[in-house]
């Protein structure tokens, strides 16, 4: 206890912290409760996903990418399958396809039921997360029903999937969706239009577009920032070129375009897209198909390499996958959309308060394992 | 095909920075499949890239480091990717083994401080003129570059045993 | 019963002048059940918090189920078995701390409310000491307690505490001044700073269908009850102005580094002031123990009732408030404060002045 100087605090925030979302480390340089600076330190989840890959068949990777992102498996499982058909000119039947953007989306609502809820709890509402958690469970029971996981589902396979849907699943769905939708109003009502809610949020973490695209941010964070960029619409992979859905973009309804609340916006409209869209494919899903159909018997992809996107929850999930021929990839690179909305955190939460450098970090919608890999 | 275009106009505009491409190893061509350049321009060579009115690849999507094999140099690709005109490019870069060096790109895309730290984390590529560059995955003190051909573990780190890799599936 | 008349009892029983065993055994007497009262307040409130987060949450809360020993039917035994657990644990004090005032910091937060409860009239009668400047009294006491959060965040030599206690230290001083305004604005009305004077001021009816009570008395006294009732939710850390405690920002604010029993004085004095904030609301604003259907149930024993009835109330209210909204930060907490409520309150006091002498 020395004298009082006018000198800036160093403050950690995490690795063990109620709200880092994983094991993450904000090194937080603070002047009272102002930050001045800010650097994420980033690795306490790594895993060596990348090197673990070179010793693997190419199958043997699914379940290694479903515990990257292990709170939208599924996005994860179709981004990695998607890039090898690719690469491998397989053409899978279409009740797959089906069965597949049927998953993904249902697995994006649970993931932003996650990242809903617990922005709520960043901004200190413990209730909201617990109604979210409610329907999320269903969609777990959902996922469990199909194939017996509830987290990490190894369930899309290169050329088709693990199980075909069970008896009843499209039945349990429509209950699921026409429960669902109610809620969802109840939600914005309890927590986004709270007043107190749109005060912490509103014109707070300005991430303006340019600055989005500079550090590479895509998913609904480049969204909340009012660009029109999803990889289901502007580039279309899989069948979603069949589905009629909008894209939520921010608009600064409570503050400026690109803040938190926007970013918070974007996510619940997409969870009502994505509701669309399972309609129409359970609309659609073709009813006989066999699912190991088009199963290669042995994945060997040819001599070269791909750079495939999908669009996952968090943004552009991105593989690169180089072959040199054998039976195992050469090298497998995972681009992480959470890796690069973390990188913008110290541009756009630097002045603000310690309160707002969590709501801001929540709003950004991180996780830890697939940043670390 | 967009990094045929891509070659052309570079070819163009920068007549030394076009490299002979080490892509023959996957069977891919220099030109068609992606943009082999030398690294010395590559810093002119981007900023290019990211503001000329018909390219205006404004997003750098990914870098990923690549070590071609035991005893061969290693590599970098970028993956670019413009938000204006929707197209995309790939860029790769050949560097030797003993001396990676490529110049940093991180003023010109923002994001590529964190991938250029990582790529220095896992491979050794000394990226110069990068503001911050240092490990971002491993711990600072962990030594050597894991994602090498040719890496081999430590026996232990800070005294803790270090599991080995498995090779293949038992 | 005050200790003065317990006092006298014994001097009439003994036949002799005060004497130091008399007063100390007065003191006993009703100190007594105010721990008591202070201390099954405390369990009985963690059990309904419980239970109405739970309801409110779509769950059911602790539960006893099965055979055996499940914290008892519903759940009745969870905060018991949880007092248990916490007198069992370890003893942590970090080696860096400020061993004293470390230790001394619970006993003094918990002081206050213990303090300021000795002036609360809970019947007619039931009242261990009939001060004449009993608002006065409690208030000063009830605020007492920040001093306890500054040492117990200061002491723990953690970055965390100290910002929950540099927090608490400034939202308690500046919320208190709300308060004071709108209790202010009452006094003035009643003439009187003790606390029976307050509420015998409220009996009787209000334009012959209402309670007496100073909430309905005009329409300034009406926003001054709501201005007190805010700002003592402020007062006692509770969410939305739970900005000292943020889990999501502060881990645990200024009590991060206390465990055991030493955490759970905090965690009983939390809910001691609870109580007390919510008793001066119920007494100045809500006719204390006065029945809400003026001329029924007036006994010193429905008056029991009807005091603990309000305060029953309102703590369900903020423990409703606590589930339902988001935390306010720093800054705007301060912004409510000085730049809407104390304007306001001090608008009150002259509403309430002039509503005095025009309307009566």
């Amino acid at each position: 206890m020395g004298i009082v100087h006018g000198e800036e605090m160093v403050l950690n925030i995490g690795p063990q912290h109620p709200s880092t979302h994983g094991v993450l480390r904000l090194h937080v340089q603070t002047d009272g409760e102002v930050v001045s600076h800010i650097e994420p330190v980033i690795g306490y989840l790594h895993r060596c996903f990348e090197k673990h890959c070179e010793h693997l068949t190419y199958e043997q990777v699914i379940p290694y990418t479903d515990r990257c992102d292990y709170i939208a498996s599924m996005n994860n499982n179709f981004g990695y399958v998607v890039a090898m058909e690719e690469f491998l000119g397989i053409q899978v039947p279409e009740r797959v396809e089906y069965i597949r953007v049927i998953m993904a989306e249902l697995n994006r609502i649970a993931s932003h039921l996650i990242a809903l809820g617990t922005y709520g709890l960043d901004v200190g509402a413990f209730t909201p997360f617990l109604y979210m958690f409610r329907d999320r469970e269903r969609i777990l029971d959902l996922f469990e029903l199909t194939c017996g996981a509830r987290l990490l589902y190894n369930y899309m396979w290169v050329g088709g999937l693990s199980h075909d849907l069970p008896v009843g699943f499209v039945d349990a769905c429509y209950r699921f969706l026409d429960d669902f939708e109610p809620n969802l109003k109840e939600y914005h009502d309890l927590l986004m239009y709270n007043k107190i809610f749109i005060e912490r949020t509103a014109d707070v973490g300005v991430l303006p577009a340019e600055v989005a695209i500079q550090y590479g941010v895509t998913g609904p964070n480049l969204r909340g920032s009012g660009v029109q960029w999803d990889l289901r619409k502007n580039e279309p992979y899989s069948i979603y070129d069949r589905f009629d859905f909008d894209i939520p973009v921010g608009t600064g309804q409570m503050g400026s375009v690109g803040d938190c609340w926007d970013r918070y916006w974007v996510r619940a409209q997409e969870m009502a897209e994505s509701v669309k869209i399972i309609r129409q494919a359970l609309q659609d899903l073709p009813a006989e198909g066999n699912v190991h159909e088009a199963l290669p018997r042995k994945v060997r992809a040819p001599k070269g390499s791909i750079y495939k996107r999908t669009e996952s929850p968090r943004g552009d999930l991105g593989y690169y996958i180089i072959s040199d021929g054998k039976g195992t990839p050469f090298r497998v690179k995972m681009r992480s959309p959470a890796f690069t909305a973390l990188s913008v955190l110290s541009e756009i939460a630097s002045g603000w308060m310690i309160s707002d450098v969590i709501a801001i970090l929540g709003s950004l919608d991180i996780v830890l394992g697939e940043i670390d890999r | 095909m967009m990094n045929a275009a891509v070659t052309e106009q570079i070819r163009e505009r920068f007549p030394q920075a076009l490299a002979e491409g080490k892509g023959d190893l996957f069977g891919e061509t220099a030109g068609e499949d992606f943009v082999a350049l030398a690294p010395e321009p590559w810093l002119d060579v981007a900023r290019w890239l990211r503001d000329d009115p018909a390219l205006k690849l404004d997003s750098l999507q990914c870098i990923t480091g690549v070590d071609l094999g035991p005893e061969q140099p290693l590599e970098v690709r970028y993956n670019l990717h413009s938000m204006l005109h929707h197209h995309h490019a790939e860029i790769r870069i050949v560097v030797p083994r003993e001396d990676p060096v490529v110049p940093s790109v991180a003023e010109v895309w923002k994001i590529a401080d964190w991938f250029e730290r990582e790529v220095y984390d896992l491979f050794g590529v000394t990226f110069t003129g990068h503001p911050n560059l240092k490990r971002i995955l491993l711990p600072e003190d962990w030594e050597g570059y894991p994602l090498r051909k040719d890496y081999t573990e430590p026996e232990t780190y800070h005294g803790i045993v270090v599991p080995k890799v498995k090779t293949g599936w038992e | 019963m005050t200790v003065d008349q317990i006092i006298r009892w014994f001097q009439s029983l003994s036949g002799s002048g005060e004497q130091a065993w008399m007063f100390l055994a007065a003191v006993v007497i009703t100190g007594l059940p105010l721990f008591l009262v202070l201390a099954t307040n405390a369990i009985v409130a963690v059990y309904v918090e419980r239970k109405v987060s739970a309801f409110m949450q779509d769950r059911i809360g602790p539960m006893g189920q099965g055979a055996g020993f499940h914290a008892g039917k519903w759940g009745l035994l969870q905060t018991v078995a949880d007092a248990l657990k916490l007198l069992l644990k370890e003893d942590v004090i970090p080696s860096a701390a400020d061993r004293k005032l470390f230790v001394l910091a619970p006993y003094i937060i918990f002081l206050a409310p213990f303090l300021a409860i000795a002036a609360i009239p809970f019947n007619q009668v039931l009242q261990v000491s009939d001060l004449n400047i009993g608002v006065f009294y409690v208030l000063a006491m009830g605020s007492f307690g920040v001093i306890g959060l500054i040492l117990a965040g200061w002491a723990s030599d953690n970055k965390w505490s100290l910002y929950g206690a540099m927090r608490s230290a400034a939202q308690i001083v500046s919320y208190e001044i709300p308060a004071g305004l709108s209790i202010i604005a009452v006094v003035m009305l009643v003439g009187s700073l003790n606390l029976q004077q307050i509420i015998e001021f409220q009996t009787g009816t209000r334009w012959g269908f209402l309670p007496n009570w100073v909430v309905f008395h005009n329409p300034f006294s009406f926003l001054a009850f709501f201005i007190y009732f805010i700002s003592s939710v402020a007062e006692v850390n509770r969410t939305p102005f739970d900005i000292p405690e943020a889990e999501s920002e502060l881990v645990a604010g200024f009590h991060t580094e206390y465990s055991g029993m030493r955490w759970a004085l905090f965690f009983l004095s939390e809910y001691a002031n609870m109580l007390i904030v919510t008793a001066v609301a119920v007494i100045v604003f809500l006719g204390g123990w006065t029945s809400p259907i003026p001329g029924l149930f007036a006994t010193a024993g429905w008056g029991l009732f009807w005091f603990l009835f309000k305060i029953g109330i309102l703590i369900l209210v903020m423990m409703w408030f606590r589930w339902t909204f988001p935390r306010l930060r720093v800054d705007q907490l301060m912004h409510v404060c000085w730049k809407v409520f104390i304007p306001l309150a001090m608008l009150n006091i002259f509403g309430v002045g002039v509503w005095a002498l025009g309307v009566g």
